[in-house]
């Protein structure tokens, strides 16, 4: 046997434990680095990827790929511009955040503040539900129930209610096929409601208790409460969930796809049947067998890419320029 | 949670078994892509055809636009559209063979409360400006003076339209291009053109779909389909300017005259014919196969299964409205199906 000194032994051990830890230390950052790089590679990737694709049509077309509306794929014309997509995009969110915000807010404020606690349980699970539909469902439903229902309320009711009186006549403007640009933001406002309301309710739940009581008891309502205290603390929050749900608004495909009308026009009226970046994409890839045909649609692609980063950033804008003035 | 997830499993293929499409379970299913205009009498043909033999297709009707797209990428073993190709773009597509496989007619179906199927007569100039969005409401003189004993609404005409490449809007509009020259200068001939009015939706079966859902609305499918859906189908005033249903007699009559013998690569289309019994918006269907093949069992199964629809399909078809293919006409083909090779150098037909 050979005689080791003690200490040696242990002295020996705990470098090597020591340096197992650093090694092991050092293996995990390069593991969690390598994912949180992978992110930046992939996000760099779609990019390049979807620049090359679109490249043609992009140099083809210019700056008239954003003004012009004219979507002909016929072979022998190949002439595209993606104002209307664009327009039907946009605009299809518009609408759907302009009724579902209100709604969605007054759902969650209801459920913090006003709610008995038995119905909450059921109106939140309600809501989660409705969260979990496949779009495909809303679409189905938009185009069975909800087309001829409101076809019916436009023809007979809306368009002649406002045929005299001068912006909404334009906007309004019949005839309705009970499907088009109003029909779509609708079905997308059912879509994005539970986002807003949920995530809404799960902020409001993180205003502490104490700011409320001390609020009811300078004597303030309920309403002056949540527009007052419960609103401004939890802001960010709000308008994170608002966000979320602009962004599906603005990528929802199937849904939209079956109630838009899908024609590629704009138009100034709101009954009026549109197309959305990605209802386009949806109804001509599988068939777009022209190179320029494909490449234009990777340019609608690349368009609604680019639609979304500068959501975010606008939203990261109004995020830090409230966190300012909040803490000035 | 191991027992859960093995009945998941057995329930996902109890489902697909179920399935009317059968998938990766059978592997010798003959695969096909394309035109949605011949899907009825594909689907009909396959199940006789399966039970007979045992041998299922695999046809995803996808538009004929996607069909040229996925045998010009040969990821099935036939491609089919409505849309006959012509010389150059059967060698784009990596050299290809076609043949006409069934003849169909194409009709306006309309939406209108307390209107039969076709008490309602239009005619090819009338339709072509219904469709320039020039005739807007069902009362308009044009459609009074073809219809003075029909009860037409005020109300407005809603157009629905294909929103994808399709060979029903290829001969759709091909059609009113021969009658309309207004027609042809401001919208044109093709699988997918720039309407000017209306809504899109995807395939024969969502504009079947939507009209039947739309109140004023009229669009355009293959007869089987305006079938199928119970639509109120229109009568079309011909050439000979004599007022037709859409059925398998009056397609029939308009093929009467097609001779399929000159032209190149079964290159014709049968719209706008003469004849005092011919509808006017008739169309063939073709097939599009490779002359090289890869895979020479998946091509030499789908040729049976071509062949076999030849010779004992004709029944069926009739049910569906479609009309067969003249006797001389499929001789023709399968005489051209000599062209089929496979990687040895081999004609694929009659193995």
């Amino acid at each position: 046997m050979v005689n080791i000194p003690m200490s040696a032994v242990s002295i020996g051990g705990r470098d090597l434990a020591v340096r197992r830890f650093a090694a092991s230390d050092a293996f995990f950052r390069l593991l969690t680095r390598s994912a949180a790089y992978f992110v930046l590679t992939l996000l760099g990737g779609f990019l390049l990827t979807l620049v090359f694709g679109a490249w043609l049509a992009l140099s083809t077309f210019g700056i008239s790929f954003f003004t012009s509306q004219s979507w002909n794929p016929n072979p022998d014309i190949l002439k595209f511009g993606a104002l209307a997509p664009i327009y039907g995009t946009v605009v299809t969110s518009t609408v759907a955040m302009t009724l579902a915000l209100p709604v969605g807010l007054g759902i969650a404020v209801f459920l913090t503040e006003l709610c008995p606690l038995r119905l909450r349980r059921v109106i939140g699970t309600a809501i989660e539900l409705l969260a979990g539909v496949p779009s495909i469902i809303y679409g189905m439903w938009g185009l069975f129930v909800l087309a001829p229902v409101l076809q019916n309320l436009e023809n007979n009711y809306l368009v002649p209610a406002v045929s005299e009186i001068p912006i909404l006549s334009t906007i309004f403007a019949g005839p309705s096929y009970g499907q088009g640009i109003l029909t779509a933001g609708i079905i997308l406002a059912i879509m994005v409601l539970p986002f807003i309301a949920a995530v809404s309710r799960d902020v409001f739940q993180t205003v502490p208790p104490v700011l409320k009581e001390a609020a009811f008891g300078l004597g303030a309502t309920t309403r002056e409460v949540v527009t007052r205290v419960v609103l401004p603390y939890s802001r960010v929050g709000v308008i994170g969930g608002a966000m979320l749900a602009l962004g599906r608004a603005l990528g929802e495909t199937m849904a939209v796809t079956f109630v838009i009308g899908n024609d590629p026009k704009v138009r100034a009226s709101l009954l009026a049947p549109g197309t959305t970046i990605s209802s386009s994409i949806a109804n001509e890839f599988a068939e777009a067998k022209e190179a320029m045909h494909s490449s234009a649609l990777v340019a609608l692609g690349l368009i609604l890419f680019v639609i979304t980063l500068i959501v975010l950033a606008a939203a990261r804008l109004l995020l830090l320029r409230m966190n300012k003035q909040a803490g000035a | 949670m191991f027992k859960h997830a093995a009945r998941s499993v057995r329930a996902a293929a109890i489902v697909t078994t179920l399935g009317s499409m059968p998938s990766l379970a059978q592997a010798a299913d003959i695969t096909g892509a394309g035109a949605t205009f011949p899907f009825p009498i594909y689907a009909k043909w396959a199940e006789a055809y399966k039970a007979q033999t045992g041998i299922g297709l695999n046809y995803q009707s996808i538009g004929s636009g996607g069909g040229i797209k996925q045998i010009t990428a040969r990821t099935v073993a036939f491609g089919a559209s409505d849309v006959p190709l012509t010389a150059k773009e059967l060698a784009d597509g990596g050299n290809l063979t076609q043949w006409p496989m069934v003849m169909g007619g194409i009709v306006p179906v309309v939406n209108l409360e307390g209107i039969k199927p076709n008490e309602l007569t239009l005619d090819a100039d009338t339709l072509a400006k219904i469709f320039l969005g020039e005739v807007k409401t069902w009362d308009a003189p044009e459609l009074k003076k073809l219809n003075p004993d029909a009860k037409l609404p005020s109300a407005p005409i809603l157009v629905v339209h294909r929103a994808d490449g399709s060979g029903t809007t290829f001969n759709f509009t091909n059609y009113l291009s021969k009658v309309s020259a207004d027609w042809k200068s401001k919208v044109g001939s093709s699988t997918s053109v720039e309407w000017p009015t209306g809504i899109g939706a995807k395939g024969n079966e969502g504009v079947a779909n939507n009209v039947a859902q739309t109140k004023g609305a009229i669009g355009y499918v293959e007869t089987a389909y305006a079938k199928q859906n119970k639509l109120t189908t229109t009568k079309m005033i011909n050439k000979d300017g004599k007022p037709v249903e859409a059925n398998a007699q009056s397609v029939q009559a308009a093929a009467a005259n097609a001779d399929w013998a000159k032209a190149d690569n079964f290159y014709l289309i049968i719209t706008d014919q003469p004849g005092a019994a011919a509808w006017p918006i008739s169309a063939s269907t073709f097939i599009l196969m490779p002359k090289e093949v890869k895979d020479a069992t998946a091509a030499g199964e789908a040729l049976k299964f071509f062949a076999w629809a030849y010779k004992n399909g004709d029944k069926a078809a009739d049910e569906l409205d479609y009309v067969p293919m003249p006797a001389n006409v499929k001789e023709l083909v399968a005489k051209s199906w000599a062209e089929i090779k496979g990687p040895d150098g081999k004609p694929l037909a009659g193995m």
